[in-house]
């Protein structure tokens, strides 16, 4: 984005963006509106994906969910937030008033904050850095110091409890998400969103996922560590609300309330960004190979509509991946703390260890025998083509094609039929 | 300070070893309004105690002071989820207490609405279940299930959850003609959806470790502290009112009486009389109940649906007692009259007043999540608590 | 697996226990017997744990109130799934002092059924572990189910008395009508006066 403001203040302004006394300040104005914009958009997201899951919800329970504001219910989440707005803001006597206070933005600077680096689109993000994926992982680690200063800060036996819960759940799963997280960049070399993107191709046999066998399990482990670290279900310990009634959020009331889910769900967003990033090859788009993509930066000129297609690609992605992680929340129990500690040290972690050794090893081996070239992106020849493709359609295809199947043979079981228009 | 201190300085003395929380009598998972003071260290818990008594109307005491007729309406909120039982056990007592001979019809009536009822009370059992453990969606799916339930009994009787149906001396109203293939229609569907719920929910990996091997009730212990249903069959033992001493109509059906047996499976952890088995029990429950309304369909036999009663209700004086096989296990009416129109004592002792004491004693050293499925899974109902 | 009538039960416990065992009430309908209160929990332990017996389920623990005898009957229903066979008893305490040993020893689902019967008429069990209210808060006043219970006014300030809404109504009935009065109705009889003797319906 310097880069993008320099052009502006030289092509547009006729300045020297070094001598020029106001470019400090245009900076700032740019990063507040980048900022501001962000924001506006992590949380109008959050509240359309509240609707969505509503919605999606409801079908899944035969029922038919919001749908009174606005068409569809769509503005359903402009009246939830406007009533916890105008909610009284009941603050427990007995609580740490300050730490209660807080806490809710620990928890949504954690998850705002990541979208600096987050893509959307080819080239499209506030900023490139180059230990982007580092940052990420650093910054939602902010979430779980919100969770527990909330936890401790009601005086509540309830919301201790939940705290407790988030804290042991979120820190413990820290590890196998670092090391599935691991497996892509020791497979692209890099720590750069972008790059990692790169690595990959438009085609999904191209993708991280189905390239190797370490990454489509590592894809796994990922996706279940982050459903920990979201505090989604089968991991919603912290805010089981059958238990401890809403965990470290019992005392919280009216738009500090909000914050939190806001937080939850826009960290959906966040994660499977992260996920669609790391493992399904980003803002790829098919068709269009990395060879073309580079002559276009050497000409120069990248042109208008590949841009637009990054980014629709990838919030297509993003939005499968959410889908996914919402009908999971709504088919299956959770599970209890000293199980979830199992999955993760007894099974998550070895595993993790295991598929980042065996990256690391076929790196360096193929290193060995091919050279520079193995680096990266760089194809060597059609026998790995063939490989990726083989394995996308042993691990990839059938599975897919055996659950839709399945599932139509459980929708003709029960004597209903599939119906696509019933919404 | 050091952070021991930290947490005796904020939340006092006793504080370091043992943590006191209240889990009620608001709470989303208990089943009704019911307390549970729970004694916690940490997640494992040293025990909980159940305190009752908040939905305490005095059903009893009315029983004293309405007419016999009059009473059975009351017997409804003593269980609301399985009132048809409720009904029929009181009318039952006091039929004994009459010599009045119900006719067959009237019979079949009851065993048919107590055993949609059954299902009704089961699925709301299953579904509630599933929702304790963070399945949130077999919850509607059994309340779908149980809509239906409730328009057929509206059909039948006018009410959809506090039915009034059973009188003394037979039934309140007959089956209208149409009644039987809606019936029969509904029943055909549900079986399929008993299949549906096997695949949602039943085998589900996680709901399978959550339950699996958790609260083992052996039968010694099930049968001492007098626990009574699927509950105590759930323990392996094959006993059920309707077979070993049958009232009614149910000499005439068919059915099977399922039992505990590690449904779970042995390698994760299944044993007979763990929670899972108690989930399975009624599920298996379900299937018989419905095999037991398409039997009493079939075979409904012509005549009366009320015997011929007095108009004043006198018995003798004496006292009878009649049990039935409800939803929540035996269900023992203790009627006592003394030759006037009210009775002098009606009692009604319930599967749920019995199955909370077994509660204390097995929540030792569980942690608290199971704890809530314990409660879930020997099904107890508040209102049959407290009356 | 042989169910023995009640008399055959009756018999067995007369033979071992002699006077303690009252003689069978054939009561209409449901026959019971009444045991003496001393060696009661002797007498249920035998009817638990003898082999013909083997009366392993205790059904139901309750209690009947008799004030014109100045008595309160604890009935005790047995059941053996084992043999198939029911037996009832009484046992019959002084309503002023009344006490009886707990058999919670012997079957552990008397402990909550006792608190019942502890809450709601008063009789208070020797032996028992862990004997308090169980229905109604711990520190109500009285025990409901006996037949000369009257609620002391209330319970902590919260009245359990107050008028009747209908007088109410009845009067503010009277008041509109007197207010639509027209002349031609008051002519017709119809107007009551606004100030009545006061409406008592019958509380």
């Amino acid at each position: 984005m310097k880069e993008l403001i320099d052009r502006i203040i030289v092509q547009q302004l006729g300045h020297d963006p070094q001598t020029w006394p106001m470019t400090q300040g245009l900076y700032l104005a740019a990063m507040l509106a980048v900022g501001a914009a962000l924001t506006t958009f992590g949380a109008i997201f959050a509240g359309l994906l509240s609707w969505w899951e509503r919605r999606i919800a409801a079908r899944i329970q035969s029922r038919v969910g919001p749908n009174r504001v606005g068409p569809q219910g769509v503005l359903q989440f402009i009246a939830d937030a406007l009533k916890l707005i105008l909610k009284e803001d009941l603050i427990p006597a007995d609580s740490d008033h300050i730490l209660f206070r807080i806490a809710p933005y620990f928890v949504m600077v954690g998850f705002i904050l990541t979208f600096v680096v987050l893509p959307f689109g080819y080239r499209l993000s506030p900023t490139n850095m180059n230990v982007g994926l580092f940052y990420v992982v650093s910054i939602t680690a902010l979430v779980v110091v919100g969770i527990l200063v909330s936890g401790w800060a009601s005086n509540s036996k309830w919301s201790l409890f939940g705290g407790i819960r988030a804290a042991a759940q979120v820190v413990s799963y820290e590890i196998p998400a670092g090391m599935a997280i691991l497996v892509p960049i020791i497979m692209s070399g890099s720590l750069n969103m972008h790059d990692i993107i790169r690595a990959q191709g438009g085609a999904p046999w191209d993708w991280f996922m189905f390239q190797t066998p370490w990454g489509y399990a590592a894809f796994f482990i990922l996706f279940t560590a982050m459903l920990a670290e979201g505090n989604r279900t089968p991991f919603d310990l912290p805010e089981a609300e059958s238990e401890i009634v809403a965990g470290y959020n019992t005392e919280y009331s009216g738009m500090r309330f909000g914050y939190f889910f806001l937080a939850e769900w826009g960290n959906l967003w966040v994660m499977s960004a992260v996920l669609s990033t790391l493992f399904l090859g980003g803002w790829q788009v098919p068709f269009v190979s990395m060879a073309r993509l580079t002559a276009w930066e050497a000409a120069g000129h990248v042109p208008l509509w590949f841009y637009i297609a990054s980014a629709v690609i990838f919030v297509a992605k993003v939005l499968v991946l959410i889908n996914i992680i919402v009908w999971i929340r709504w088919t299956f129990p959770r599970i209890r703390v000293d199980q979830m500690m199992n999955l993760c040290w007894k099974y998550l972690v070895p595993i993790g260890l295991g598929l980042v050794i065996l990256a690391a090893a076929t790196e360096l081996i193929s290193f060995q025998w091919f050279g520079e070239a193995a680096k990266g992106q760089a194809r060597v020849g059609s026998i790995r083509d063939t490989l990726h493709f083989a394995f996308f359609l042993i691990a990839g295809l059938v599975p897919f094609a055996a659950f839709v199947l399945k599932t139509r043979r459980n929708i003709y079981l029960v004597g209903d039929r599939v119906d696509l228009t019933n919404w | 300070m050091a952070l021991d201190q930290l947490v005796m300085t904020k939340f006092g003395e006793g504080a370091g070893e043992e943590m006191i929380l209240n889990m009620g009598p608001q709470h989303p998972s208990t089943h009704g309004v019911i307390n549970f003071v729970v004694h916690a260290d940490g997640e494992v818990m040293h025990k909980a105690v159940p305190q009752v008594g908040y939905l305490h109307r005095a059903i009893e005491k009315i029983g004293e002071i309405v007419t016999y007729p009059g009473f059975m309406p009351y017997t409804d909120r003593i269980d609301y989820l399985a009132a048809m039982f409720a009904n029929e056990g009181y009318a039952l007592a006091v039929e004994k207490l009459l010599g009045v001979e119900v006719p067959p019809p009237a019979q079949y009536l009851r065993a048919i609405s107590c055993e949609l009822n059954r299902i009704a009370s089961h699925l709301i059992s299953l579904g509630s279940m599933a929702m304790d453990i963070g399945a949130v969606t077999p919850f509607p799916y059994a309340l779908r299930e149980r809509e239906s339930i409730n328009d057929l009994l509206e059909a039948l009787c006018g009410a959809r959850l506090t039915y009034n149906y059973h009188r003394i001396g037979g039934v309140a109203f007959g089956m209208a003609d149409d009644w039987a293939p809606l019936c029969r229609k509904w029943l055909d569907h549900f079986d399929r959806i008993l299949d549906e719920w096997d695949r949602l929910i039943s085998f589900n990996e996680i709901f399978i470790e959550r339950l699996a091997g958790l609260a083992v009730i052996p039968l010694e212990m099930g049968i001492d502290y007098g626990l009574v249903g699927p509950n105590l069959r759930a323990s392996g033992f094959e006993y059920d009112l309707r077979k070993a001493h049958p009232y009614g109509a149910y000499p005439d059906f068919n059915f099977k009486v399922p039992i505990g047996k590690a449904y779970a499976g042995a390698h994760r952890g299944g044993q007979v009389g763990d929670t899972f088995d108690r989930f399975y029990v009624r599920v298996l429950e379900c299937r018989e109940s419905v095999s037991i309304v398409r039997q009493a369909l079939d075979k409904f036999p012509a005549g009366e649906f009320m015997a011929k009663v007095p108009r004043k209700i006198k018995p003798e004086a004496g006292e009878a007692q009649s049990r039935i096989e409800s939803a929540r296990g035996e269900m023992a009416y203790y009627v006592v009259s003394d030759g006037g129109e009210r009775a002098y004592r009606v009692r009604a002792r319930t599967g749920s007043f019995l199955a909370m004491g077994i509660i204390e004693e097995l929540s030792k050293g569980l942690m608290i999540a199971d704890l809530v499925a314990l409660i879930a899974s020997l099904d107890v109902v508040a209102p049959e608590i407290d009356r | 697996m042989t169910a023995l009538s009640f008399e055959q039960v009756h018999q067995k416990l007369s033979a071992r226990f002699g006077e303690a065992i009252g003689p069978v009430q054939p009561a209409k309908k449901d026959a019971f017997c009444t045991f003496a209160p001393p060696r009661l929990v002797e007498i249920c332990r035998f009817l638990k744990t003898e082999p013909d017996l083997w009366f392993d389920f205790l059904e139901d623990l309750t209690a009947t109130d008799h004030p014109k005898q100045n008595l309160i009957k604890v009935v005790y229903h047995f059941y053996s799934y084992r043999h198939r066979h029911i037996f009832v008893a009484k046992v019959e305490v002084n309503r002023q002092d009344a006490e009886v040993d707990s058999v919670e020893p012997v079957w552990k689902a008397a402990n909550w059924m006792e608190r019942e019967v502890f809450d709601l008429f008063g009789v208070r069990f020797k032996g028992h572990s862990d004997l308090r209210r169980v229905l109604l808060p711990d520190d109500w006043i009285g025990s409901p189910l006996r037949k000369d219970y009257s609620e002391s006014g209330g319970y902590r300030d919260i009245s359990n008395v107050r008028d009747n809404p209908l007088d109410l109504y009845l009067s503010m009935d009277r008041q509109l009508k007197a207010e639509q009065a027209t002349p031609e109705l008051a002519a017709e009889g119809k107007a009551p006066a606004a100030e009545g003797p006061p409406v008592k319906s019958g509380a």
